[in-house]
This record gives C-alpha cells, sequence and structure tokens, in this order.
C-alpha cells in the first residue's frame, strides 16, 4: 500500500512539472491563486477524519475546524481567481459588442 | 461495484484537476480552466461521500460537524472572495494559503492524538504526520506573516536582518527534528508532537519575517507550493490516493511558478530566501551617492507636454498600484485618446505587487487587454515614443540595469524609456526603489520628475487636460 502511495506521489509530482510550462506573466497571480484553491483539496482529509470519528468529540472538533480551513481556502480560492480571470475575459466579449 | 465507481470518479477528478492546472497558464482557457478545477474539486468531495455512505456510512454527529465547518468556511470564504479589493490580491492568495496548510495541520494532529481512530498507526503513519505538522505549520505561520507584511502590520526588526537568525532557524529546524524522533521512539507520548507543531511553526515565523516586501510573492508562491506538499502528506495519513496526487500536483506546478517569478524579478531563490532585503548589502555595491540634475516640473507642464504628443507610453509600477490609482490613470487616457493621442502600456514582468498584478489591475480599470504591451513588445518601440509617464516604478526603469555591469540590477531586464523623446516619473520622493539603488534616468535631461501621490498627480493632471479642451467633443 505504502509503496503504490509512493508511486502516486512520484507520478503526480512528474505531473505537476510538466503542466506549467511557459506561463505568460499576466497569468502568475491568477494562477497562483488557482493553484492555491487547489492546495484546499485536504477538505477530503478534513472529511475523512470526521466521518471515521465515531463519538470522539475531540477529532470531530479538530475535523470540522480543518473543514471550515480547507473550504475557506477552496471557495475563497476559486472564486478569487474567477473574479480576476474575468476581467481579462470580458475585454473581447465587449469589443464585439460595439 | 461502489469501489468501481470511487475511482473513476477519483480518477475523472484528477484528469480534470490537471487539465484545470495547464488552462490556467494559457490566457483564453484560464476562466474556464479554473472553473473546471472547482469543478474537480466538488466531484472529489462528492466521490467521497458517496464512497463512505456505501460502505460504512455517515452518522447523524459526522453530518452536523461536516455543515458546520462547511457553513462557516464556505461563508467567510465568499464573502472575502467578494470584499477584498483588487489591490490587496497577495495577502489575500497568502491568507487562503495559509489556511490551507492549517487544515492539513489538524487533521495530522488528529490522526497523531488518535492514531485508532484515524488507522494511523506505525512508522509510516508518524513519517506522514510529522511532514504534514511541519509544513502544515510553516505553511500557516509563514502565510500569515507574508500577509501581515504585505498589509504593512508588520515590519522586519532589526535583529532578523543579522545573520544570528540563521543559527535560530536553525536550531528551530532541530528542534522539529528531535520532536520528530521522539515520535517515532515514543508512540504513547504527545510531547514530541507538540515540539513539532511549535518548533515548526516559529521556523514558518523566522524564514518569512526577514524576506522585504518586493520579494513577498515569490515567498507566497514558494509557501503555495508547500501547501500541496502538506496536502500530499495528509493524503498519506489518511490513505487517499487523490489527495497525493492533488498535493503533489500543486507542489511541482508551485515550485515551477516560483522559479518562473524569480527569472522575472532577475533573483534566485536562494538568495530571496536566505539574502534577506537586498537593500542593505546593495546600496553600496555601486551606482550610489546623491542625486544632481534633477528637474521636476509642474503637473501643468506634463498636460502642455502631453497634449502636443502624438504617441504616449504610460509605465505603471508598484507605486501606482499602492496609491490605487488606476482608476484615475484610465481616465487620463481616455481624455488622452479621445484626443487622438496613441497610448499603450509598457507592463514590466514584475510590475505591481506581484507578477502579473497590474495586469489584473489594469483590467479592472477598464483598459482595454490589448493597448498592454509586454516588455520585449514595447522596448523597440521606444524610440519613436513622444512621451513616457512612468508611474510609480523604479528599479524597471534604470538605464543602469544595461550600461553599469558594475550594478547589482546589471542584467536584470529593463523598459528602455529613455529612449522616448520626453519621459516624466511621477514618484512620490527622491527615495530609492525597493533594490535602494539610484536610478540614473532621473539625472537624464530628457527626463522631468513629477512628485506626489500617484492618485493625486494623476488627478491633477486631469483637470489640466480638460482645461487644455482635451476631452471635449
Amino acid at each position: 500500500m505504502f509503496v503504490e502511495f509512493l508511486w502516486v506521489l512520484l507520478l503526480g509530482s512528474l505531473l505537476g512539472l510538466e503542466l506549467i510550462g511557459k506561463v505568460p506573466p499576466t497569468l502568475h497571480t491568477p494562477l497562483m491563486s488557482g493553484a492555491n484553491a487547489i492546495s484546499g483539496i485536504t477538505v477530503l482529509a478534513a472529511l475523512t477524519a470526521i466521518i471515521k470519528a465515531g463519538d470522539n468529540t475531540v477529532v470531530l472538533l479538530l475535523g470540522s475546524i480543518s473543514l471550515g480551513f480547507a473550504l475557506f481556502n477552496v471557495i475563497g480560492g476559486f472564486l478569487v481567481t474567477d473574479r480576476m480571470l474575468a476581467m481579462f475575459s470580458r475585454k473581447p466579449a465587449r469589443k464585439e459588442n460595439r | 461495484m461502489t469501489d468501481l465507481l470511487k475511482y473513476a470518479i477519483e480518477l475523472v477528478a484528477v484528469l480534470l484537476l490537471a487539465l484545470g492546472i495547464k488552462g490556467l497558464s494559457k490566457v483564453r482557457s484560464a476562466r474556464g480552466a479554473n472553473q473546471l478545477a472547482a469543478l474537480a474539486m466538488g466531484l472529489a468531495v462528492f466521490g467521497l461521500l458517496l464512497n463512505y455512505l456505501g460502505t460504512s456510512g455517515i452518522s447523524i454527529a459526522a453530518w452536523t460537524w461536516i455543515i458546520a465547518g462547511t457553513l462557516v468556511g464556505g461563508v467567510l470564504g465568499v464573502i472575502t472572495a467578494q470584499r477584498v479589493p483588487m489591490t490587496s490580491m497577495p495577502e489575500t492568495v497568502a491568507l487562503f494559503n495559509g489556511c490551507g496548510g492549517m487544515s492539513s495541520l489538524l487533521v495530522a494532529l488528529a490522526a497523531a492524538l488518535y492514531p485508532a481512530v484515524l488507522e494511523a498507526a506505525g512508522p509510516v503513519a508518524v513519517v506522514s504526520i510529522v511532514v504534514s505538522v511541519f509544513v502544515g505549520a510553516i505553511t500557516f505561520t509563514g502565510s500569515i506573516v507574508a500577509m501581515a507584511k504585505l498589509q504593512g502590520w508588520l515590519s522586519t526588526p532589526d535583529w532578523m536582518q543579522s545573520r544570528a537568525r540563521h543559527a535560530v532557524n536553525i536550531a528551530l529546524a532541530v528542534g522539529s527534528l528531535v520532536g520528530a524522533v521522539e515520535m517515532l521512539r515514543n508512540a504513547d507520548s504527545s510531547t514530541g508532537l507538540w515540539l513539532v507543531v511549535v518548533a515548526s511553526g516559529l521556523l514558518g515565523i523566522g524564514v518569512t519575517l526577514p524576506i522585504g516586501g518586493a520579494d513577498m510573492p515569490v515567498v507566497i508562491s514558494l509557501l503555495n507550493s508547500y501547501s500541496g506538499v502538506a496536502a500530499a502528506a495528509a493524503g498519506f495519513v489518511v490513505g487517499s490516493q487523490l489527495l497525493i496526487v492533488a498535493g503533489a500536483m500543486v507542489g511541482a506546478a508551485g515550485l515551477i511558478l516560483t522559479q518562473v517569478m524569480c527569472n522575472g524579478m532577475n533573483r534566485s531563490l536562494v538568495s530571496v530566501l536566505f539574502g534577506g532585503a537586498l537593500g542593505a548589502t546593495a546600496a553600496t555595491g555601486g551606482g550610489g551617492g546623491e542625486y544632481t540634475n534633477i528637474t521636476s516640473c509642474s503637473v501643468e507642464e506634463c498636460a502642455l507636454t502631453l497634449e502636443a504628443a502624438e504617441r504616449v507610453v504610460i509605465v505603471p509600477g508598484y507605486g501606482l498600484a499602492v496609491a490605487q490609482a488606476q482608476h484615475t490613470l484610465r481616465e487620463v487616457t481616455r481624455v488622452l485618446e479621445s484626443a487622438g493621442i496613441d497610448v499603450s502600456y509598457a507592463i514590466h514582468p514584475v510590475a505591481g505587487r506581484m507578477p502579473g498584478h497590474m495586469n489584473v489591475l489594469l483590467a479592472e480599470a477598464d483598459v482595454p487587454y490589448e493597448q498592454l504591451q509586454e516588455m520585449d513588445q514595447i522596448n523597440p518601440e521606444f524610440p519613436a515614443t513622444d512621451v513616457v509617464l512612468v508611474l510609480g516604478a523604479n528599479d524597471v526603469v534604470n538605464p543602469q540595469a544595461k550600461s553599469d555591469p558594475n550594478s547589482p540590477l546589471y542584467g536584470m531586464p529593463v523598459l528602455d524609456v529613455q529612449d522616448a523623446r520626453t519621459v516624466f516619473v511621477v514618484k512620490r520622493g527622491m527615495s530609492a526603489g525597493y533594490s535602494g539603488i539610484k536610478n540614473d534616468l532621473f539625472e537624464l535631461a530628457n527626463t522631468s520628475m513629477l512628485f506626489g501621490d500617484a492618485k493625486k498627480v494623476l488627478g491633477d493632471l486631469l483637470v489640466e487636460l480638460k482645461d487644455l479642451g482635451l476631452g471635449k467633443k
């Protein structure tokens, strides 16, 4: 199981290295913000902790706070990235309307 | 059957996340890619809940805590995302990022305190927990310090600039390691765990605090990469392959982005992290000294020169972003355009408060995307330009970077504004730029200084231009 996970880690890292080759400077800020939102994928870990907690209140509480932090990161991150990118994409649209 | 469904959903989610990151690196596909990544995230959560519903079930208590966490985090996230001004983007990203790190830290903490509950016993689990706590804590405290520094709530204390800080940081790193060893040796005691939490948390502060404001974006990008690593480690703790893949992807992609940003700023990652503020050492390096021959002029003269121009290039910089003057700038350029003057914007790769930030700010102010010119496009056009208006930019227009091999700036890509006929530099005072290096541009015969806050100067300029009859149909 552990070795399998290490393979997954390795392949995931390689994929990440390949994904971003050339990024125009324009997109550095949105890309950073978007990647940041994805790192909030720890929601999955938080949910797992809560579901497996049973009647252990400490784990329930830690899991719930963790979920709150992670979702703050995910939802806030995606929305703010969308807000930024909306400003880039509305320009051509407006020009066509002219 | 449920297993098959679970794997299918996870696979699709990973695919969509990868496509999302890929798409985010191209202007045309960026917005859709971001939405795709959000969709993938939703799908992953859905898949996880479905899987547990189909196997062990989810208790009422669990649902209650899930909903509580979701409501608090989600509502705060939505409010923050909608309320923050575009100029505060760097600190916002830092804040979100810190929370991601905190999330990994808390899950690992729960697993360490109650290994039986989360089936996280044994050396492999302990190592995963240590990595998750260590990286999570550094990400959290580092990001919060970065945010506080960018907001101006914190400045670097003097002793932090000294070399002694390296010793302190090394001691903290060793402390974390000792805690980790203690956790492995003595599984029943939580002393080691708390040592790791405290030492790595302090380490995050110790590493981030000495770094200067202009280098902060690089640090945030690096911390963003860390939060991916923390997520991957949390994936090991709870046994989620999806978490490992996604965390590893963000970690690796964040590292590449950090490198790209460093290249744009002509800084090496090592010097950003360990060099402290550049100004302290560089100011004596070369080209220092007092300014002589500064020509300053009034807003009125500037307006008259602009009126007579045919081609104007705007160079917006950090100062414009700080003064939040992008909307006033847009009004000025509207007036110029209506008088038939050709206006474009020269965007240095690191203009603004972080790379790409200026593009966001100008887009917010409704500047047409086609008018934004990247450095390589616009540099050959400066000799054919009548007036250049430099707004709160300094190092990125310093000709020393090309002419003086002894200058610390030498080799940094700069905008060749001095080739234009007339250059106006709007600046608050004669203070040096972030590098602390004298700017030869300010002494050139074709340069005039306009002292004042960018927003105020542009406001006055707008009035003058309208008095001259520009902008009236």
